[in-house]
């Protein structure tokens, strides 16, 4: 296992350096990233505040797109040079500018990704599941949700999994990309079914049932802006 | 509905402009963060600071409690949601005057998410601060699970005694074994009779049906524990002292502290009305109404309803929360 793991990571830092395709997921790429989510949380903005003035307070769309804003404004300031500070600079932006519970298990997903990007970097294009696994470890800890309490959780958890399991079974990037916004979408639908056990929405009980849950909506948008940009660069590097 | 409104999105920092300017004599704004609060008196060398903070909506509370011997800080969120973690710490920045820091909230996961983020930042800056976590809302969760229950109108208290054990020159542990004793005195119970609604959203995102109740519903609309036929207000009041006493359990005899407070829509004169008969009710079990306090001190929003906050009282209680103070709410 442990050679096996230790000759990947050899193989990995080899094809970085013979081919500009592999180091994409570095500072770059993540502020890219960044900025392409805020974009499209921004065009969302209405239609995630709407789904949850259904079952919660109407301010999500808002929060989110304001936060993604303030961490690209952070980035263009701060020009940070490894994945692993963009994702400090991330996270210290949204700590300033959003609150509510968002604020805090997004900078918290954030700053665990940056832990484990720490060290890892240069990232090979399919190893994204890190930042995934991340986000998905620092959101679980922070709010002590479960799966299945109808959270941005049960978008992030499925995805990151979705990206490390394709990873591990051999897929391209583009394929780990294409499959982990997939899942990422399927998820966010899948919320519809259940209840709400966490936030503000768990007031609604059984009426929270029929209505997909905004944090996990936005997670959807997050993890395919990702997953976007990552086949985005493969495409500039002329590989699919 | 009609309001008073300009661009929704801008109704906190209207609010907030707006009430420093009215009181400018007792509080400021935060120079380094336009979402914090200070109190004239914030940052006094050598006193224990005191700092709070909640979502907007909820006027006068939390920023009206700021003042002399009262909250040095008070952290701004957007309507019904928590400040940010770092608008948590700039205000434990601007409570501290060097004897620590006491931070005075209640209990919502997203107020305990940002204060411990906020905590971990003020820790890097050796800046001494503890908490209080109100949970006095007696319906949010059964007696055995208290650490579950939400902190309502108790938290008025609970910033009165804490600010006047600091104000006598009480240190941080001092103040925090104040401010818990008092929120652990303290029993709440709220009623709603129709539902509140942000400028923003603009329909109500919780329904009480006309001619019904909510009882035990939450300061944001979280359900309550029944939702019945609206009964006339002494039969609300009496029903309304049950809940708070029962869960009490105070010996007869007791002293206590009663403050019945509007969620924001409801006319004045009808908690008098409701006061009448709680204060009755409470005397019919034994106990002394030491001091009553009546109005809308803790609302939400244009919700229709009241809350009853029991205190009991000791003689510590009763010296702090006698003591001097002056604050825009009280």
């Amino acid at each position: 296992m442990g050679s096996q793991s230790g000759f990947r990571a050899l193989e990995t830092m080899l094809q970085v350096l013979h081919d500009p395709v592999m180091d994409v997921l570095n500072a770059d790429f993540f502020a890219d990233f960044f900025c392409l989510a805020a974009d499209r949380l921004e065009e969302k903005r209405h239609a995630l505040c709407a789904l949850d003035g259904a079952i919660g307070d109407g301010d999500h769309g808002s929060s989110m797109a304001g936060g993604f804003a303030a961490i690209t404004r952070a980035l263009r300031q701060q020009n940070p040079t490894s994945a692993a500070e963009v994702m400090r600079i991330a996270a210290q932006a949204f700590l300033s500018e959003v609150g509510a519970t968002v604020g805090p298990l997004y900078a918290s997903g954030f700053l665990e990704a940056g832990r484990r990007l720490q060290g890892a970097e240069p990232l090979g294009p399919g190893q994204f599941g890190l930042f995934l696994a991340g986000c998905a470890e620092g959101i679980q800890q922070r709010g002590q949700a479960a799966p299945g309490d109808k959270t941005m959780l049960d978008v992030w958890l499925p995805a990151a999994q979705a990206a490390q399991r394709a990873a591990s079974a051999g897929a391209g990037p583009a394929e780990i990309a294409r499959l982990t916004a997939a899942t990422a979408r399927s998820a966010c639908e899948n919320t519809a079914a259940l209840i709400s056990l966490r936030g503000r929405a768990a007031r609604l009980q059984d009426r929270s049932i029929g209505h997909i849950d905004p944090g996990a909506a936005s997670g959807a948008v997050v993890i395919e802006a990702l997953c976007d940009t990552v086949l985005s660069r493969l495409r500039h590097a002329g590989s699919t | 509905m009609q309001r008073f409104l300009n661009d929704p999105d801008d109704v906190v920092d209207e609010t907030v402009a707006g009430f420093v300017r009215a009181h400018s004599d007792m509080v400021r704004l935060s120079a380094e963060n336009p979402r914090v609060v200070l109190s004239n008196w914030a940052g006094t060398s050598g006193r224990v600071g005191v700092g709070t903070g909640g979502g907007s909506g909820h006027e006068p509370a939390f920023i009206g409690y700021a003042g002399r011997n009262m909250l040095d800080a008070v952290a701004v969120g957007e309507l019904f949601s928590s400040p940010t973690a770092k608008t948590f710490h700039d205000a434990i920045r601007g409570a501290d005057g060097g004897a620590g820091v006491a931070v005075l909230y209640g209990n919502y996961a997203g107020d305990n998410m940002n204060v411990k983020m906020a905590l971990k930042m003020a820790a890097k800056e050796d800046i001494a601060v503890k908490t209080v976590v109100a949970n006095d809302d007696v319906c949010s969760a059964p007696p055995e699970e208290r650490d579950k229950r939400r902190g309502v109108a108790g938290e008025i208290f609970m910033w009165k005694t804490g600010c006047a054990k600091a104000a006598l020159g009480g240190d941080l542990d001092e103040v925090i074994a104040a401010a818990q004793k008092a929120i652990d005195n303290c029993r709440s119970v709220g009623v709603g009779l129709a539902p509140c609604t942000l400028p923003s959203v603009g329909h109500p995102n919780f329904q009480i049906a006309p001619g019904m109740m909510e009882v035990g519903i939450g300061h944001h609309g979280e359900p309550g524990v029944r939702v019945e036929a609206l009964a006339d207000a002494n039969a609300v009041a009496e029903d309304m002292v049950r809940i708070v006493l029962d869960d009490h359990n105070l010996p007869e005899g007791s002293e206590v502290a009663v403050l019945v407070s509007g969620l924001g829509a409801t006319p004045v004169n009808e908690l008098y009305v409701l006061y009448d008969r709680m204060a009755q009710a409470i005397e019919a079990r034994g106990l002394k109404i030491w001091k009553p306090y009546v109005g809308s001190y803790f609302t939400s929003l244009d919700m229709i309803g009241a809350t009853l906050t029991v205190m009991a009282l000791d003689d510590e209680l009763k010296t702090l929360l006698a003591h001097e103070a002056a604050c825009p709410a009280m």
